[in-house]
């Protein structure tokens, strides 16, 4: 197991990297294109830079290549070697101390501010990571920027999986004996079949009671919440209307039965989830379970 | 029981058999009669599985059987494959018939494969709170149970590895077995792909074509037959309580195969043996973690002890109770537990090619994780 705290305080700890050159002063040409580009009319930047741009100067070009005592390098190196390998740039602030002049040629140092997680989001779990850059002209700062960064596992399900394959999806028969649970389904309950006779739950249903012998089946409508008792991640072969791997959990309701469904989430025995509804069209809406919101 | 199984016979072992599943099988009858010292005419009832595509009258046309006064078929996959034998040796008990042929026949590996997913057995209302969810194959409904099993006892892949090492070595030397000369290390099984988690594919038996059958015959008929008989000392089914045919999850336990000591205690009681008098045991292994479980349902350990027992080294040829001397379906080919039975046959008669020494009974278990059944077979 890779210590991520304990990385992201050494690489902390080695302060700012060496200052990183410009590839080219501040020059008219590359600020035109990007005046262009971003849609700015101002008329004024003819002689100084905007200061929006200030990025633009210490980019590494198509071939770049990370300085190797970058630390925001070394902190992904460590967070991709930790399974998070996926990044999204969250939020950037920046401070302009003075406008910059064409003519002028800036370096960068970069220093590993904070790294925070790991943290639950829509996309996944994942770490915030922040560094921090000034920009020079000698040994003068002119600019200041704070970068934060998601670097995160993928979700196991991102959303638009559930979509295409549903009409493939794998139907249940249903009958006399179990049409108010898909009924229940269908209206955001889950159902759980209660002996008239003797109350006894069961699940899966059936005509009989076993206990009491009665025939007269009702339901209750379970709060959805429960626990995974086992579970399994489904990898080989492909299933209709599925895409692997997926993970199948068998989840013992806080009522007292077990139910199976697809876990939309990491597993592990024990862990507290709740029923969600998938409508697939219709006539059918599967349940399904997610770990508890408020857990 | 006073019958006997008196004539083996199987088909070569393959993925792609290149022939109709009724040819296989008559093959395999034809082969099995040939072995027993028996003609045709002489066979008047036929037992198979529900599952087998070929019905008792077009196998007994192949093979030009004249009447038929016994057929019946049982249910369950796997689980039926002991319990063929119990069919045939109760009509032959009754008088119901004099010779019982017992046949499984299939290409399920070039044909209809029973790992993948049975969109078609979605129609079964039970599956219907299993299959829709996207539990679709049999290695993810024992890879269900295998979880529960490694939380309950601490049991790991390499437990369930340990069973995959012992087949494929007794297979490796075995000249009939899809992997003979192809023995596993456990780092092989370690590092083998997920199927379901916990299992990996070499958790999971290997897909065959062929076709397997037996001779059933009263025990006095099989004295005058060429090969030593290898007596039906007990044979016996298992159905437990709240019982699913591979998804019995909802039962208070979901760490042992209740059918399974059914059969258990079915064997001992009407055998007169125990655990500790078996020689041999040919135990079904479509899926690893359930060959350690059956150990602990049969008396040979206690609940959750089944990897101490593996890890002894019990279970090798020289041990205490050899596993699946042929190779088991992990190692040999999957037959549906029909070649299980043929290999007890051999050790009985001592002409099997990892042969144990002064073999007295041999312990056979079907299908498992479905209502099930099992042997017991001796000298006599």
């Amino acid at each position: 197991m890779i210590d991520i705290e304990k990385e992201a305080a050494r690489i902390a700890e080695q302060g700012e990297c060496a200052p990183r050159l410009a590839r080219d002063p501040v020059n008219l040409p590359m600020i035109n294109n990007w005046l262009e580009a971003i849609g700015d009319e101002h008329p004024g930047y003819t002689e100084v830079a905007p200061p929006a741009m200030v990025q633009v100067w210490t980019m590494g070009g198509l071939r770049g290549q990370r300085s190797a005592d970058d630390p925001l390098g070394a902190m992904m190196a460590v967070l991709d070697e930790a399974g998070y390998t996926s990044v999204v740039a969250t939020n950037s602030d920046q401070t302009y101390h003075r406008y910059l002049e064409v003519g002028e040629h800036l370096s960068v140092t970069t220093s590993l501010e904070d790294v925070t997680g790991p943290k639950r989001t829509g996309l996944g779990e994942g770490w915030f990571v922040t560094t921090r850059s000034t920009w020079w002209v000698g040994d003068e700062a002119v600019a200041e920027m704070r970068f934060r960064v998601l670097k995160y596992k993928p979700a196991q399900k991102p959303e638009p999986k559930r979509e295409a394959p549903r009409a493939q999806a794998i139907r249940p028969s249903v009958n006399r004996d179990t049409e108010y649970f898909w009924e229940g389904t269908r209206r955001g309950e889950l159902r759980i079949q209660r002996c008239g006779g003797c109350g006894l739950l069961r699940h899966p249903p059936g005509p009989m009671c076993p206990e009491c012998g009665a025939t007269k089946p009702k339901y209750l409508v379970s709060e959805g919440y429960g626990v995974v008792y086992s579970y399994v991640v489904h990898h080989h072969p492909q299933v209709p209307g599925k895409q692997t791997p997926f993970v199948v959990a068998l989840v013992e309701l806080d009522e007292g039965v077990r139910m199976l469904g697809e876990l939309d989430g990491e597993p592990s025995v024990g862990l507290p989830v709740e029923v969600v509804f998938t409508k697939v069209d219709d006539e059918l809406t599967m349940p399904s379970w997610r770990p508890r919101a408020d857990r | 029981m006073n019958a006997a199984i008196a004539g083996i016979g199987a088909t070569d072992f393959s993925k792609d058999s290149g022939r109709s599943e009724l040819q296989l099988a008559a093959e395999a009858v034809r082969a099995a009669l040939d072995d027993a010292g028996l003609e045709p005419s002489d066979v008047d009832g036929l037992v198979s599985f529900t599952m087998d595509t070929n019905a008792e009258i077009a196998v007994a046309r192949e093979l030009g059987v004249p009447e038929l006064t016994f057929f019946s078929r049982v249910h369950y996959g796997g689980g039926a494959a002991c319990a063929t034998v119990q069919q045939a040796a109760m009509a032959v008990e009754t008088g119901a018939a004099e010779v019982v042929v017992c046949y499984r026949a299939f290409n399920e590996r070039s044909g209809h494969r029973f790992g993948q997913v049975q969109t078609a057995a979605a129609a079964n209302i039970d599956n219907s709170w299993s299959y829709p969810m996207g539990l679709g194959t049999p290695a993810a409904m024992v890879a269900m149970f295998a979880r529960r099993y490694m939380h309950e006892y601490g049991a790991t892949s390499e437990d369930f590895g340990r069973i995959a090492v012992i087949d494929r070595k007794h297979a490796a030397t075995n000249p009939h077995a899809w992997f003979h000369g192809r023995p596993i290390t456990l780092e092989d099984h370690q590092s083998s792909r997920w199927i379901a988690e916990p299992l990996r594919l070499l958790d999971c038996c290997q897909e065959s074509d062929g076709g397997v059958a037996l001779v059933v015959t009263s025990a006095e008929r099989a004295r005058d037959l060429p090969n030593r008989p290898a007596h039906v000392r007990a044979a016996a089914q298992g159905s437990g309580a709240d019982q699913f045919t591979m998804t019995s999850y909802y039962r208070d336990d979901l760490t042992g195969l209740p059918e399974m000591g059914v059969v258990a205690r079915g064997l001992w009681e009407r055998s007169g043996i125990g655990p500790s008098d078996v020689d041999v045991a040919v135990l079904y292994d479509h899926f690893t973690p359930f060959v350690l479980v059956q150990l602990e349902e049969l008396g040979f350990c206690g609940r959750g002890e089944a990897r101490d027992l593996v890890a002894s080294g019990a279970l090798e040829l020289d041990g205490t109770l050899p596993l699946n001397p042929h190779g088991g379906q992990l190692g040999e080919a999957y037959l549906h537990g029909m070649n299980g039975i043929a290999e007890a046959v051999r050790q009985v008669r001592g002409t099997a090619v990892n042969q144990v020494a002064g073999v007295e009974h041999v312990l056979v278990t079907a299908g498992t994780g479905v209502p099930t059944s099992g042997l017991v077979l001796g000298r006599g």
